[in-house]
């Protein structure tokens, strides 16, 4: 029996050792954030992690990360996008002139400027998909004439400021469904002046959904008998992820509740997770990036799939630029400027491979998020913006360096 | 006569394939050898690691050149020393002229400025030594394969080379082109020049070559002499071909029933080259549960002739009738192919067949993840279960379905392919070169998947450069030859002669 055992630990041992090795570069990922903010949090004496800051975070990128799904789909497909800098700023400008210089209602610019959005993707998408021109060169044009584009419908000037009613896009908080009194009987529990409860709530289900779904999928492999994760690691990334999750709601709720902006983020965020995992045309494009010719010999409309990309990097790109704009209550000729950088950054910190193929909705959001803190903690810390470029630039060449590396040992 | 290269007990092998077992290679000073098998057989990876591409340690067996033992890291150690190899795909930069080509990485410079009118004319030198008419400035791209070869000879000249290998080099060339490069060995031969030919053309190798040596399944079978005893394409089949057919191919029964593809007046031209004819009035049928090869030699428009009939894959101004199961078949897009019944195993998997970075699993479903889905979401259960049925199914050995493919051997990725197109439910399968760049083991069990899918009234067009392969698989051949059909055998009246001297006579 104790023979037995023996073999039984051991071969565990080596199973985490493997898996750890297989899979360094989601867990790494992972620790990296938690290790940023650590230090950004002692660094800055608890500033990071305050109510307030937290709050300004998200909205602070949710732009980025808005953007960044939809590069992320780009990225797969095997093409890039530089142009969302510069369509995000023409949008941005298009609301502020149809808004502020019009007085057309707040909704039909919406809607105009996300279609404008998808007409220029679908201008760029045609292209790159149809004429093979490489999309480096087309959105590199893109980013040119639409920059411009900003300024001729700006005439140079920033216009604004916007009604409320769009700017509450960006900087609107949805009120908390709950009695007041229910959120203020709670705050004294917490040590709070209040508590906004649908936030906490949200957090709370939002935390046991992931550990719920995780659960399922760990089961359904164990029926397969995928060599899956070990318990302890599944245990331990559910809590993390599980507890950030409800901290970081229980930090708004103390603020000012659910920024509108993080709500339209995490709907955005589930909904392209899903589509690029669980469906049909989400597979078809890691297939077309993976292997092109492969998969247009599988029956998989690749030129089509490519516009299409292109399309929703210009309608996300479209919203991005709403959101931007409303936050800044002004559209200005700036607005944007190699904010395209940022995004691809993100995507390509979050584990997203250049050749195509490979990279995670999750992945880009938590880069977007760890560009996002870096940015924040190295600002609160007064860091001069001379090393904050400098310092962003090694982190990107760093986790990709880290990604060739683990590839290279895989081979 | 001593021996320039002594190869002793070279044995090398791939994860999970033996490539090379033991052999054996000794080549004199100032001979032509010729090193003949089949396809798969080990040459290739014999001459490359002759040549540095797999370098010293990572084979067993030693090296033996020039009386020293050699142990080459890369290519530049191999050329530095005089061995050069002219691959059977050429390395020629298609939009550099002639003499840059001749000298690229090599090229005549003082102080990193290249001397121009010193390449020129050490560049016209070694054309008119080669027999080759044409101006040093002239782009390789528009030269025709024939010309091309010679550069690359000239080349090799340029790099005083000893020992000159050619690979396969008449394979895309004309008779007459043929016949010069070989007359052009010769003369090289005469002026000292040690070469190494590998050929399937074995009126060729016994024309031009002093000795041969023989390779089966990645070990030494043989060594003649011409010089000592005549050589006879007779003796080196016997020992190219080693089992008799009967233990090389699986039985099956012989069943065809009713036409499934029947393909009329199939034009394709040239994508590019689009005064060029590729496809000519090609017209042919298979039938439900029947095996139909086609042969031909490579470059005759084998795998354009598929890749056409597959969605338009290929070509241009396509014109022809196709019909599935007695209907008119639209197969103009992938997508419509699929949808008529027809399946094109490629014959390049790694680059046309498979997403290496994927999993086993999402390459089985890709040609119809319609299968594993409903209203556009996926099943992972469903499509686990349909990966594990064709993992066991086919035999593909790895731990779990959802093990990527590049991890496999090329046996087991030809396995994922094949099950992929199964999985799309085909009629009529087209096989691409099925076997190729797979060990023996594999190949079998390779042909035993294609004899059930005929026993299950699949119809199974078969390209093939392996004759036996053909002879020993096939209810009737094709034989094409510069993109047309010039010729029908049923399996009795086939052989390899039949097939050659149809392909000759056109």
């Amino acid at each position: 029996m104790a023979v037995a055992e023996t073999t039984d630990t051991e071969h565990q041992a080596y199973g985490i050792v493997d898996y750890l090795k297989g899979h360094l570069r989601e867990y790494g990922l992972l620790f990296a954030l938690i290790a940023i903010m650590a230090f950004f949090q002692i660094m800055t004496s608890g500033t990071l992690l305050r109510s307030v800051n937290i709050t300004n975070l998200l909205l602070q990128n949710s732009y980025i990360i808005i953007m960044a799904l939809g590069m992320l789909i780009v990225i797969v497909a095997g093409h890039i996008d530089l142009s969302v800098g510069s369509v995000m700023g023409f949008v941005g400008a298009l609301a502020a002139v149809m808004i502020v210089n019009h007085d057309l209602p707040v909704m039909l610019t919406i809607v105009v400027c996300l279609v404008c959005g998808g007409l220029i993707g679908a201008a760029q998408g045609y292209w790159v998909a149809y004429w093979k021109i490489p999309s480096f060169i087309v959105t590199l044009a893109g980013m040119l004439v639409f920059r411009g584009l900003s300024l001729w419908l700006l005439e140079g000037q920033s216009v604004g400021p916007f009604p409320r009613e769009f700017q509450m896009l960006a900087n609107g908080f949805v009120p908390d469904l709950f009695p007041a009194g229910f959120g203020e009987s709670l705050a004294p529990i917490f040590e709070a002046r209040k508590v906004n409860v649908l936030a906490l709530g949200t957090g709370i289900i939002a935390a046991a959904t992931i550990v719920w779904m995780g659960m399922r999928k760990r089961a359904r492999n164990k029926a397969y008998g995928i060599i899956d994760e070990p318990r302890s690691f599944f245990i331990a990334r559910n809590v993390i992820v599980g507890a950030a999750l409800i901290f970081i709601m229980f930090k708004l709720a103390t603020f000012r509740g659910l920024p509108n902006v993080l709500i339209t983020m995490g709907v955005l965020t589930i909904i392209y997770a899903f589509i690029t995992e669980k469906t049909v045309l989400g597979r078809r494009v890691y297939a077309l990036g993976g292997n092109e010719k492969a998969a247009k010999l599988s029956g998989i409309k690749t030129e089509r799939l490519t516009f299409l990309a292109f399309v929703n990097m210009g309608v996300l790109a479209a919203a991005a630029g709403l959101v931007f704009a409303a936050r800044l209550n002004t559209a200005t000729p700036k607005a944007g400027f190699a904010l395209e950088l940022d995004v691809i950054a993100a995507v390509f910190i979050g584990g997203a491979s250049m050749s195509g193929g490979v990279g995670r909705i999750v992945g880009a959001v938590v880069g977007a998020f760890l560009m996002g803190v870096l940015n924040n903690g190295m600002s609160i810390m007064g860091i001069g913006i001379d090393y904050q470029q400098i310092i962003k630039g090694l982190v990107l060449l760093a986790a990709v360096i880290f990604d060739v590396y683990n590839k290279s040992k895989q081979g | 006569m001593s021996a320039l290269l002594e190869m002793r007990s070279i044995t090398k092998t791939f994860p999970g394939v033996k490539a090379l077992d033991d052999v054996q290679l000794t080549v004199k000073e100032g001979e032509i050898h010729a090193l003949v098998g089949e396809n798969g057989a080990g040459k290739s990876t014999l001459m490359k690691v002759l040549s540095g591409v797999y370098p010293a340690g990572s084979y067993d067996g030693e090296i033996h050149y020039d009386g020293k033992l050699a142990e080459f890291r890369n290519i530049a150690d191999s050329e530095k020393q005089g061995i050069i190899i002219i691959h059977q795909e050429l390395a020629l930069v298609p939009l550099l002229s002639i003499a840059e080509n001749l000298f690229l990485g090599n090229e005549q410079a003082s102080g990193g400025i290249i001397d121009w009118q010193g390449t020129f004319q050490t560049t016209e030198k070694l054309l008119r030594k080669v027999g080759l008419k044409e101006a040093p400035t002239t782009l390789v791209d528009k030269l025709g394969v024939g010309k091309q070869q010679l550069v690359e000879i000239a080349k090799a000249l340029s790099k005083e080379v000893r020992l000159l290998i050619l690979d396969e080099p008449t394979a895309a060339l004309s008779e007459a082109d043929s016949q010069a490069l070989l007359d052009l060995m010769l003369e090289l031969k005469a002026q000292g020049v040690t070469c190494i030919i590998i050929s399937h053309k074995l009126n060729e190798v016994r024309r031009v070559s002093d000795s041969v040596t023989v390779i089966r399944d990645g070990a030494t079978v043989s060594t003649m002499d011409a010089r000592t005893q005549p050589i006879t394409e007779d003796n080196i089949v016997r020992d190219m071909v080693g089992r008799d057919m009967a233990h090389r191919y699986p039985a099956r029964d012989r069943r065809a029933g009713e036409v499934l593809l029947d393909v009329a007046n199939w034009n394709v031209w040239h994508p590019e080259h689009t005064e060029l004819q590729v496809i000519k009035d090609a017209s042919f049928n298979v039938r439900a549960g029947e095996v139909v090869g086609i042969a031909g030699l490579m470059g005759s428009g084998r795998t354009e002739l598929a890749m056409s009939l597959f969605g338009r894959s290929y070509g241009r101004n396509i014109s022809g009738e196709v019909s599935l199961n007695g209907q008119k078949a639209d197969v103009s897009t992938v997508p419509k192919a699929i949808a008529a019944g027809l399946a094109y195993v490629t014959e390049d998997r790694k680059s046309l067949g498979l997403i290496l970075e994927e999993t086993i699993q999402r390459n089985v479903t890709l040609a119809n993840l319609s299968g594993v889905s409903a209203g556009g979401i996926l099943n992972e259960n469903q499509e686990t279960e349909v990966a594990e049925k064709y993992r066991s199914a086919m035999n593909i050995r790895t731990p779990s379905v959802f093990q990527r493919v590049m991890n496999l051997s090329g046996g087991n990725q030809q396995k994922v392919v094949l099950s992929k197109w199964l999985f799309a439910g085909p009629e009529v399968l087209i096989l691409d070169e099925p076997t190729r760049g797979i060990d023996v083991g594999a190949k079998f069990e390779i042909y035993g998947i294609i004899n059930d899918l005929s026993a299950q009234g699949k119809g199974v067009l078969m390209i093939s450069s392996e004759m036996p392969e053909l002879l020993g698989m096939c209810d009737r051949i094709y034989v094409m030859n510069e993109g047309a059909l010039v010729g029908e055998l049923t399996a009795e009246e086939a052989s390899q002669e039949r097939i050659m001297s149809l392909i000759v006579t056109e």
